[in-house]
């Protein structure tokens, strides 16, 4: 392997070399420092005599003179096995908890394949998170990507473990589990928050967590969300596990996406984004599925905080494009003391319909949820009316409307971070809610589930 | 051949490639990764290049295969799913595995297949360029026209088993003759002639209330439907592809998720046409490049669709084409442009993307095919657009807006209270009305089109309504303006939303969508008269008979009788109000 000692240009996090011959596209690099000291990277562009190199981590300590470079010969491979649920990895990779380094049964490509669509098999296994707002109103599925749109300040965080500890499938027999966290730019403590519940919850022992923090590299965060997604296919497609991966924050990942498109001089996108980056976010969401013939499962929950709440913002916006719905928080809730503070209305899971109805919850759960929705939506639109014009203008059905609203949010949404809820009690509760709508109001219900259903909270009437 | 000089991203540079041609086919690198020439410089090339490019080296050769893009066009194509390149996905999952690998071909459709060919035509017959030289069946639903490329003078068609490769006869041009096969070649980037382009007439029924009563769509027209995401692009794109009344669908799944395109091939072969009773997958051709698919196929993909709906077209079919979504295509050519550091136009993308836009769409339309039969055959293009934060001031919506003629405006708060199909009545619009009118009045009803402006005008009026309410409140109104609210909620929610997912609701008759409007207006009609006799409208409220409408939309369509006959009870049950 020919080591160069050419380096010609440093700006940022990139590193050009002359001089070189035969250099891969998307190969691995090792960069020693005139200190001694080794740093990863990796081909940007390469062409005869010139490649470009991207550092994970900083490029202080570089010289033109002392700098050696030698390219690895290989795109940037991780080693997987199963050894690896229960610790604790940094954000290239490297054992973070002093423990032994691990024996890879296997190397693989971090920025995998693309699955052929012919290869997919329908997500349909619902899990039930015990949560109404998103089992009853936005059902997740195995092999569904489904993100947290939040906001600086809002709990994110507690709601993603909460899910991670209570998520459980009908079907469970003899399945095994596992949850692959990565945690990309956020700070120590939200990291010790994470690493505590699963401690205290003894999932640690069944989860892998790669931690990229707020003082690590930031071009290293490119790489962190890949090596958890490989981890993850590797476990589910190999390994016959239904895999949770939960990735916290996307925000810093797009970046860190931005910080070496404006070191790498492109002509930015939107909001100085780079313009792949729907393509780019592509290639990490796309990560999940399941696959004709294969048992395990990858099940992405992805978290971002979107800057000034603003769902429009490009990180928010390219996410949505790609997801298969989103689970928005809410402040007006959160500032109500409503936990978890969903704001159910622009939520949505694109795959309900697959994993709900007769024989996976229950045959009801379409029209409640689309009435209940419904319902708090018009209740909600009277609250600005009632604003305007005083409650005594309103007509009574508009009354009961308003009510229903409250109720809702009081009952529904709310609920403690560890009230678990069967899928049962989430719909049960649905209809104790319309109960207190007029029975002609319920247009998206089926005449004969109100009667199986709704009768016996509808006293009275 | 020549060599690679420079690589970055899906962007590569060769030397050495002279007499190279644009936008021909090189073969890249020692894994002979498939790619397009699209700029020429000297004896360099650019080379977008369809598969990942990671590990590719500066040397590694490049060979030009001196032909453009081009699709392998013959039977087999229906049923099929293929990337942006017509690569089909089956037979690659099945040769090398769930995960798409690098630098394989696979024949895009099957070369050892037999198929039975029926002649139409006899030796010595004289042929022109489109005739019909006979046919094969290529699926249950199908009929594959077998179409002649040359003109001149049939020397020999066989009758019996062939496969796509085996000649079926000669057709003698002049001195020469040449052999005719089944399958045959087209270039994607260029549009198949037909004979003359006929105005768009006919309706193409979609089965969707909103689009077919208020904006109708025409047979070979253009729709698109931008909205922000979730609000029911792709269920609507699913909608389109189910229902409408053309023979054949081509649906483009270009750089979007997966797991839809999944939804897509487990669902059509169970959904069965209502026409002929067969699967819907029997006449469908899926192209999915997914959003993490190569950048480069994704850009090819929605010509790759709208050549396989064009060859079908030419045999005399009504072909309609989904592309969703096409602004997905519009980053992809961002994003080549980017790496080629051309000079960007509007918000980074290239210039030239008004003209591909344009180009894309004037492809589709109603035609007289070549031949000399002078059959007609259409092509529909609904493209779906995913206009960033649902903003459609961005070039992508815009310069659709200007090429196509129907607009279906998809609103983020009338999804997000479940109104689906979340198309806002009145920021959309359809210019095919005035065509079509002459239509509905010869084969639905002579007052099709003023149920539809009386609706369309009460639903004006709710808007205006509705800013009076928001100040003053709904009972400030008089009782005849209250009429009107009342009225248009029953439009919107008895008429306008309409559930996908409802195995009756989903897919609505012209005949019903014409009886619920009338008896919904009829009641309206009733109310008003009602109202002027001095009755209160709470009473009007309280007739049963509203419930009865609610429901409407749940009737199958064989019974659409009881729903005529909603309209004497409508009467009949005013006709008491007014006595008490």
């Amino acid at each position: 392997m020919k080591e160069y000692q050419t380096v010609t240009q440093i700006a940022g996090p990139l590193v050009f070399v002359s001089g070189v011959d035969g250099v891969g596209y998307n190969e691995l690099v090792e960069v020693t420092l005139p200190s001694g000291e080794r740093k990863k990277g990796q081909v940007l562009e390469t062409s005869k005599g010139l490649a470009i190199i991207q550092l994970f981590g900083p490029t202080a300590g570089l010289n033109t003179t002392e700098t050696r470079v030698r390219f690895l010969g290989e795109t940037m491979q991780l080693g997987v096995s199963t050894e690896m649920l229960g610790r604790v990895f940094n954000g290239l990779g490297e054992p973070r908890d002093k423990g032994p380094k691990i024996i890879p049964e296997k190397r693989l490509d971090i920025n995998g394949s693309a699955i052929n669509p012919y290869a997919r098999d329908t997500p349909r296994d619902f899990i039930q998170t015990g949560i109404s707002t998103i089992d009853g109103l936005n059902t997740l599925v195995r092999g569904q990507k489904l993100p947290i749109f939040s906001g600086s300040g809002l709990p994110h965080n507690q709601l993603a473990v909460q899910i991670a500890r209570q998520a459980k499938v009908a079907s469970e027999k003899g399945e095994t589990f596992a949850v692959v966290f990565a945690a990309v730019g956020i700070t120590h403590e939200e990291a010790g928050f994470f690493m505590r519940d699963f401690e205290r919850t003894g999932a640690l022992e069944r989860a892998v967590l790669f931690l990229n923090l707020a003082d690590d590299p930031s071009v290293e965060r490119i790489i962190t969300p890949r090596l958890a997604l490989t981890t993850a296919e590797y476990l589910a497609y190999e390994k016959d596990m239904h895999v949770l991966v939960i990735i916290t924050d996307m925000t810093n990942y797009c970046e860190a996406l931005r910080e070496i498109a404006a070191a790498r001089e492109e002509v930015p996108g939107r909001r100085g984004y780079p313009g792949y980056m729907y393509t780019d976010l592509s290639t990490i969401y796309e990560r999940a599925g399941r696959i004709k013939g294969k048992k395990g499962t990858v099940t992405q929950l992805s978290i971002l905080t979107m800057p000034g709440d603003d769902i429009t913002h490009p990180i928010a916006d390219l996410t949505g494009y790609i997801t298969e719905g989103q689970i928005v928080l809410g402040r007006d809730l959160h500032r109500k003391n409503i936990y978890p503070p969903v704001d159910v209305l622009p939520c949505l899971s694109r795959l309900m319909n697959l994993g709900i109805g007769k024989d996976r919850t229950r045959e009801d759960h379409r029209g409640v949820a689309d009435q209940l929705y419904a319902g708090y939506a018009t209740g909600r639109d009277l609250r600005s009316l009632s604003a305007v014009v005083g409650e005594e203008a309103l007509s009574d059905i508009d009354r009961k409307y308003l009510k229903f609203a409250d109720e809702f949010e009081k009952r529904f949404i709310l609920q403690g971070p560890h009230d678990d809820r069967t899928i049962q009690q989430t719909l049960d509760l649905g209809w104790e809610l319309m109960a207190m709508l007029p029975k002609s109001e319920l247009k998206r219900v089926k005449k004969e589930f109100i009667e199986k259903y709704g009768k016996k909270y509808r006293v009275g009437q | 051949m020549g060599m690679l000089k420079k690589i970055s991203g899906p962007v590569v540079v060769a030397s050495g490639m002279a007499g190279t041609k644009m936008y021909d086919v090189a073969k890249v690198g020692e894994m002979e990764l498939m790619g397009e020439v699209i700029k020429i410089v000297g004896e360099d090339v650019t080379i977008q290049v369809y598969e990942d490019t990671s590990g590719l080296k500066p040397g590694e050769k490049v060979v030009s295969t001196g032909e453009p893009l081009s699709l392998e066009l013959g039977p087999g194509l229906l049923k099929s799913i293929y990337d942006g390149i017509q690569r089909p996905l089956e037979l690659i999952a099945k040769k090398c595995g769930p995960f798409i690998a690098r630098g394989i071909y696979v024949p895009p459709i099957d070369h050892k297949k037999q198929w039975e060919f029926q002649p139409y035509m006899k030796k010595g017959a004289k042929v022109v360029r489109g005739d019909i030289l006979g046919v094969v069946q290529e699926t249950e639903l199908i009929e594959h026209r077998i179409m002649s490329q040359f003109d001149g003078t049939l020397e020999v068609l066989e009758s019996g088993n062939f496969t796509i490769e085996e000649d079926i006869g000669k057709i003698k041009i002049g001195e020469k003759s040449a052999d005719v096969q089944m399958a045959s070649r087209w270039f994607v980037r260029k549009p198949r002639p037909y004979a003359e382009k006929l105005d768009p007439n006919l309706p193409l029924i979609t089965g969707q209330r909103i689009v077919d009563m208020f904006f109708p769509i025409a047979k070979g027209g253009t729709a698109c439907v931008p909205g922000p995401f979730g609000s029911g692009k792709t269920v609507t794109q699913h909608q389109f592809a189910k229902w409408s009344d053309t023979q054949l669908v081509v649906y483009v799944g270009c750089g979007e998720r997966g797991n839809e395109m999944t939804e897509v091939l487990t669902e059509f072969p169970h959904l069965i046409d209502p026409k002929s009773g067969k699967p819907l997958m029997e006449r469908t051709v899926l192209i999915a490049n997914t959003s993490n698919m190569p950048v480069a196929a994704r850009e090819a993909s929605v010509y790759t669709g709208i050549t396989i709906a064009e060859y079908y077209r030419d045999m005399g079919y009504d072909v309609s084409l989904m592309a969703d979504s096409t602004s997905r295509w519009a980053e992809a050519m961002r994003e080549i442009g980017g790496r080629l550091e051309e000079m960007p136009g509007e918000e980074g993308y290239p210039a030239y993307l008004a003209r591909r836009l344009a180009e894309f769409y004037e492809r589709a339309g109603r035609v007289q095919c070549l031949g000399s039969d002078k059959r007609h055959g259409s092509v529909t293009v609904i493209g779906a657009v995913s206009p960033p934060g649902g903003d459609i001031n961005e070039p992508v919506s815009q310069n659709t807006l200007r090429v196509t003629k129907v607009f279906l405006a998809l609103d983020a708060s009338l999804a997000q209270r479940r109104h689906f199909p979340a198309f806002h009545w009145l920021r959309s619009y359809s210019l095919y009305t005035n065509n079509l009118d002459n239509w509905y009045l010869t084969n639905i009803s002579s007052d099709w089109t003023r149920l539809r402006s009386e609706a369309m005008a009460l639903l004006q009026k709710e808007a205006e309504l509705q800013e009076i309410v928001q100040l003053v409140g709904p009972d400030a109104l008089p009782e005849k303006e209250q009429c009107v609210l009342n009225t248009t909620k029953m439009i919107r929610e008895d008429f306008l939303q309409q559930s996908a997912f409802h195995e009756v609701d989903t897919y609505s008759s012209m005949q019903k969508q014409y009886l619920m409007l009338r008896n919904i207006l009829k009641f309206h009609e009733r109310a008003m008269a009602t109202i002027d006799l001095g009755v209160q409208l709470k009473r009007i409220l309280e007739i049963p008979i509203r419930e009865k409408i609610a429901r409407m939309k749940e009737i199958p369509e064989a019974e659409l009788k009881s729903l005529d006959a909603l309209g004497g009870q409508i009467e009949a049950e005013f006709e008491k109000v007014a006595k008490k």
